[in-house]
């Protein structure tokens, strides 16, 4: 009895689910609507401060709650102790910069702050325009495209079922690269172990994850570019090459740098790889990371903070390139 | 086939049994409380009929559902709904909910460092007074002094582990004649007897374990600190009221050494940081290593993913089969005992979530579940009967007749150290070469001031 | 011009295009593919593997000593007894947390990003270059916060500003915080898009009369679709496969849990249960790749020219 009961509480709580799933897309929706239906029927004096209303303020709300008032709530934490009962001034800052481990850290998160954007973009890039001459591209950006579809958890199995390495000459190896190595004629040495190497080869990683995502945005603005413009430069008999330099890449260099920017602020955050790959252990560990051991492992979220806040530092320059490109950007339209 | 494999499916069959019973039952008698159950023991907790408890935890499948299991009838007869939520990201998750105003009813600590910290959120509930005088009853003093903060307890101990264990093929042993050494110095000798014999690999180890990588050293360490040191200097190093870079641990580490970083016992010294946990045990069932030093758990991850059979230390004739010796002391008759354990703790007064605390301290609970396989803990009403598998008999003995008991001592330190820089520094001990000078210092410049 | 012609130019171009395309460069894409498959390949075997053969031998020796199994399978689908609900239960929550968690944040982002780049207002340099720089502080910071805010409410002293509202436990939590973490990102790429506009195409449906909310739905809207479309697969896949969000605003109901928390649960309390995660791997892994086949008919070239009216 009990067991069919069960069985109708669980379809009932199907039902309600899918139910309200239902009403919330179509209540959202119809809010939308009817603000667009109201809007428009306002007069012209109403409509400029109404624009900003509807556009603008459900995002700078949303924005504020969930992006702006835990920055600052952070930034407050990094000047009080471990636990944010007492104000310590700039220790937490004094902590980071005096750890002996930090300038390892800060190299590597430099590496994976360069490396990674420019390696994903230009793979995402190089399979965008290749793709883009293909009859049936579908097969082969499913396949770039699918590591992002495995979560993190999956990813981390797959690689180990490429770095793994088995220091017993007797027993098979089940890692890949390893067995790559043999067959080549190599021994196989402990890759995740080997410093510098093992860095990069957490960045391959994310450069396998990340690819997709650059493809996927970059395919969709090579798509955007007008016919006319290709067709002219074909009808000049510009080579493949002198094409993809001088009219596709300066058409979409406003994507480009907005790719490249996402990507390395992933990068930048980057802590899950690390984590299950290597635990930050053999000199792989990025400023992320440190942060997240601090904040909850440690449970110290003083020094958590602090971390997190000098991230934010790292990523100004960033921020100064796209006010420069978009100024610049602007001036030219 | 597996034997837990075999035992999961058993398990399946009799629940679906159970559940065809349920229904029939069901059906032809009407009320009469459908499964006959006698729910007389169960009078300390009723009154609390409809509430439902979340116990959350870092203990997932497939030991949640053997937990779950064992609180089938407490739910019948109290009308209690109790949830046992299991995360692999427990330990960063409680701090948020917890903060965050969504704490569960009841936790499962693995570690007393996070129970302090919690507590010290102010959030946390003492445990009852009947849970106190239960806990009086059926633990010793020590084990419901980790559940103490600041004399106030809180959390009584659930499930229990013993660490101080060399895991190895009573098979091998036969066939090469070796036998169990008793000291530390037998224990090397034979080692260097495996290692001239050139046959296998003496030891294999294993440091691997993702974020918490080192874990394995750090018991080592504790493990020899209550060998080559006594109890109180144990106490001493745990509490930091002796440096961690004092003369007396560099001795232990340096004992370690003799084992963890001897290319002739353990092959490439360096692999261990990269091997897990897992892996290292699996030397033992493959016949490529002699010995491995691992707490009780290892044995049912060995049987279930490397087809390892826990025997007896007699079944000298099992293909694959494995068991355990005590890790020696210093001398024969010093006898010490590493363990760990988990500690539940409340963040809700209600009658429901007392009535769970009280429910898991009682030897009824504590039976019901060791009967179920795979698990047991140090609550004094527990019938070793009822512990089948021989390794957990066994720990079970050493937990009642050890001389000296401590708690696994990295989890009793401050997180910063015990669930950080101990672990990381072991493992550059291995993975680096790292000296024994530097791992210590770096270990006591990282121990959180105040 | 009008749409036929514009078709048949495509047309031409097309096959401009086609006669243009290298059977090198197909080449190329097709070795990259492979070279990227090869990880995800080795997975896909290793799911039908036993368990104690993962462990013990390489994934590609059973393409010469094939021995295969469904049980890790059947494990991931079908096992769970007791209170734990059946796997459908699970998909149907994801399904529930993740139509809403993706069509929020992108309707109100593209919002946003259409204000950005066509309003003129003080401050919206600073506004937009916010969001991007406040992108980098991580998720992991917000959690508490937000917490306290959809538990508790928002007090000022003994002022409450925002009443709590007694969500905890449904799926509101989980869609406001989706909408929330999604938003930055989904603006600066949005952005990016919309910005991008010709210039005189706006302005000419400005002259026409169109107000800006005409113009949105006119022709910014239906301009942005194949913009929308690859952030919604990318919004879709970070809330599919999210762990954290869904654990922390959850509050601990198995009731609205979605796939990944089951599956992590499924992954064994040490770890070592690789036959049963590359399975579950495999299980999350095909809506996903399913939904991307879906939308791919909207990155085609002339979809956008096509869709100009007038």
């Amino acid at each position: 009895m009990l067991e069919v009961a069960a069985r109708q509480t669980q379809l009932e709580q199907a039902f309600s689910k899918l139910t309200g799933l239902v009403l919330t897309v179509l209540i959202f929706a119809l809010l939308v609507m009817l603000a667009f239906w109201l809007a428009e029927r306002a007069s012209e004096k109403i409509q400029r401060y109404v624009k900003y209303l509807l556009f603008l303020t459900p995002a700078l709300v949303f924005l504020f709650i969930g992006l702006i008032g835990p920055a600052l709530r952070t930034l407050y934490l990094s000047f009080r102790d471990a636990r944010g009962d007492n104000f310590v001034g700039l220790e937490n800052y004094h902590w980071a910069f005096t750890q002996p481990e930090i300038l390892e850290v800060l190299k590597n998160t430099g590496i994976w702050m360069v490396v990674a954007p420019l390696a994903s973009t230009g793979f995402g890039l190089t399979i965008a325009v290749l793709t883009d001459r293909m009859r049936r591209p579908g097969l082969v950006k499913s396949l770039i495209f699918m590591p992002m579809a495995i979560s993190f958890v999956g990813a981390g199995i797959i690689w180990k079922f490429v770095y793994q390495f088995q220091p017993n000459d007797r027993v098979a190896e089940i890692g890949l690269l390893s067995q790559i190595a043999e067959w080549l004629g190599f021994v196989p040495t402990n890759w995740i172990l080997t410093s510098p190497l093992n860095t990069f080869l957490l960045i391959i990683v994310f450069v396998w994850i990340q690819t997709g995502f650059a493809m996927v945005v970059l395919s969709a603005a090579i798509k955007a570019i007008p016919d006319e413009i290709l067709e002219a430069s074909m009808l000049d008999g510009a080579s493949g090459w002198k094409r993809f330099s001088k009219v596709t890449v300066p058409m979409i260099r406003g994507t480009i740098i907005v790719v490249l920017s996402t990507i390395t602020i992933g990068a930048l955050k980057v802590f899950d790889i690390i984590r299950t790959m290597t635990g930050g252990n053999f000199k792989t560990s990025v400023i992320a990371n440190e942060m997240y051991n601090q904040s909850f492992r440690a449970l110290n979220y003083g020094t958590g903070s602090a971390l997190a806040i000098i991230l934010f530092i790292g990523v100004l320059p960033l921020v100064a390139y796209n006010v420069v490109h978009l100024r610049r950007e602007r001036a030219e339209r | 086939m597996t034997a837990t494999l075999r035992r999961r499916r058993f398990i399946l069959a009799t629940s679906a049994f159970a559940a065809l019973t349920l229904i029939l039952s069901g059906c032809s008698s009407s009320d009469d409380s459908a499964s006959g159950a006698n729910c007389d023991a169960y009078e300390a907790y009723q009154g609390n009929d409809g509430s439902e408890i979340e116990i959350y935890s870092s203990i997932r499948s497939p030991e949640a559902e053997i937990y779950q299991e064992s609180f089938a009838e407490f739910e019948e007869c109290t009308g209690i709904t109790i949830n046992w939520n299991g995360t692999a990201e427990f330990e960063a998750q409680l701090p948020v909910r917890v903060e965050g105003g969504t704490a569960p009813d009841l936790a499962v600590f693995p570690q007393p460092g996070l129970l302090k910290a919690m507590v010290a959120t102010g959030k946390m509930v003492p445990a009852s007074d009947d849970v106190s005088a239960a806990a009086d009853e059926y633990y010793g003093a020590d084990w419901k002094a980790y559940g103490t903060v600041d004399g106030t307890f809180y959390a009584a101990p659930l499930g229990a582990n013993v660490k101080s264990f060399v895991w190895y093929s009573p098979k091998t042993f036969a066939d090469n004649g070796w036998t169990i050494p008793t000291t530390w110095s037998e224990l090397l000798a034979l080692s260097d007897q495996i290692a001239s014999e050139g046959k296998v690999q003496p030891w294999c180890v294993g440091f691997g374990s993702g974020d918490a990588t080192g874990w394995v050293g750090t018991d080592w360490m504790e493990d020899l600190m209550l060998r080559v040191n006594d109890a109180a200097t144990y106490d001493a190093w745990v509490n930091h009221t002796m440096p961690f870079n004092d003369a007396k641990v560099a001795a232990v580490l340096k004992e370690a050494g003799k084992i963890l970083k001897n290319p002739k016992y353990v092959g490439n010294v360096s692999a261990i940081a990269t091997t897990t946990f897992q892996e290292g045990g699996a030397g033992l069932v493959d016949g490529s290593c002699a010995m491995h030093r691992q707490a009780s758990f290892i044995g049912g991850i060995l049987s279930a993913d490397y087809g390892a059979t826990i025997v007896t230390p007699e079944d000298t004739d099992v293909e694959g089969g494995i068991t355990t010796f005590y890790f020696p002391g210093v001398t024969a008759d010093q006898r010490p005992a590493l363990g760990g354990g988990e500690f539940v703790g409340a963040f809700n007064d209600s009658g429901a979530a007392q009535a769970v605390q009280l429910y898991l301290t009682s030897p009824e609970w504590n039976n019901k579940k060791a009967a179920l396989g795979g698990w047991f803990s140090a609550n004094k009403g527990l019938d070793v009967a009822n512990v089948a598998d021989p390794v957990n008999k066994n720990a079970v003995e050493i937990l009642k007749s050890a001389t000296t008991f401590r708690f696994d001592g990295s989890d009793a330190m401050p997180a910063a150290v015990g669930a950080g820089s101990f672990w990381k520094e072991m493992t550059a001990w291995v993975a680096e070469n790292k000296s024994d000078k530097a791992v210590l210092d770096a270990i006591e410049k990282s121990w959180p001031k105040s | 011009m009008t749409n036929i012609l514009k078709r048949k130019k495509v047309r031409d171009i097309e096959s401009v295009k086609t006669h243009l395309s290298s059977p090198w460069a197909s080449f190329a894409a097709i070795l990259l593919a492979t070279i990227w498959t090869i990880p995800t390949f080795g997975l896909f075997v290793t799911s039908f593997r036993p368990s104690t053969g993962i462990n013990t031998s390489g994934w590609w020796t059973v393409l010469t000593k094939p021995e295969f199994t469904l049980e890790n399978y059947s494990r991931v689908l079908f096992e769970g007894r007791g209170a734990t609900p059946p796997l459908s239960q699970y998909f149907l929550n994801t399904f529930a947390i993740v139509v809403p968690s993706t069509i929020i944040p992108i309707t109100i982002a593209i919002f946003a990003a259409y204000a950005i780049a066509w309003f003129d207002f003080k401050g919206r340099n600073f506004i937009f270059f916010s969001i991007f720089a406040l992108q980098v502080i991580p998720l992991q910071m917000s959690l508490i916060p937000l917490l306290q805010l959809f538990s508790g409410g928002l007090h000022i002293g003994s002022v409450t500003v925002i009443p709590s509202f007694g969500i905890t436990g449904t799926f509101i939590p989980i869609w406001l915080a989706h909408t929330m973490f999604g938003l930055p990102l989904a603006i600066f790429l949005l952005h990016n898009f919309i910005a991008q506009l010709p210039r005189e195409l706006i302005e000419a449906a400005r002259v026409d009369g169109a107000d800006y909310f005409k113009l949105f739905r006119q022709i910014v809207l239906p301009l942005s679709i194949p913009a929308i479309a690859s952030f919604a697969i990318f919004q879709f896949l970070w809330v599919w496969n999210d762990l954290l969000v869904a654990l922390t605003f959850g509050g601990g109901k198995r009731e609205i849990a979605p796939l990944m928390v089951r599956l992590a649960e499924m992954t064994g309390t040490r770890g070592g249960d690789w036959e049963l995660l590359t399975a579950g791997a495999f299980v999350s892994i095909l809506v996903p790749v399913a939904v991307f086949f879906a939308l791919q008919r909207y990155f085609v070239r002339g979809l956008l020219a096509g869709s100009v009216k007038g």
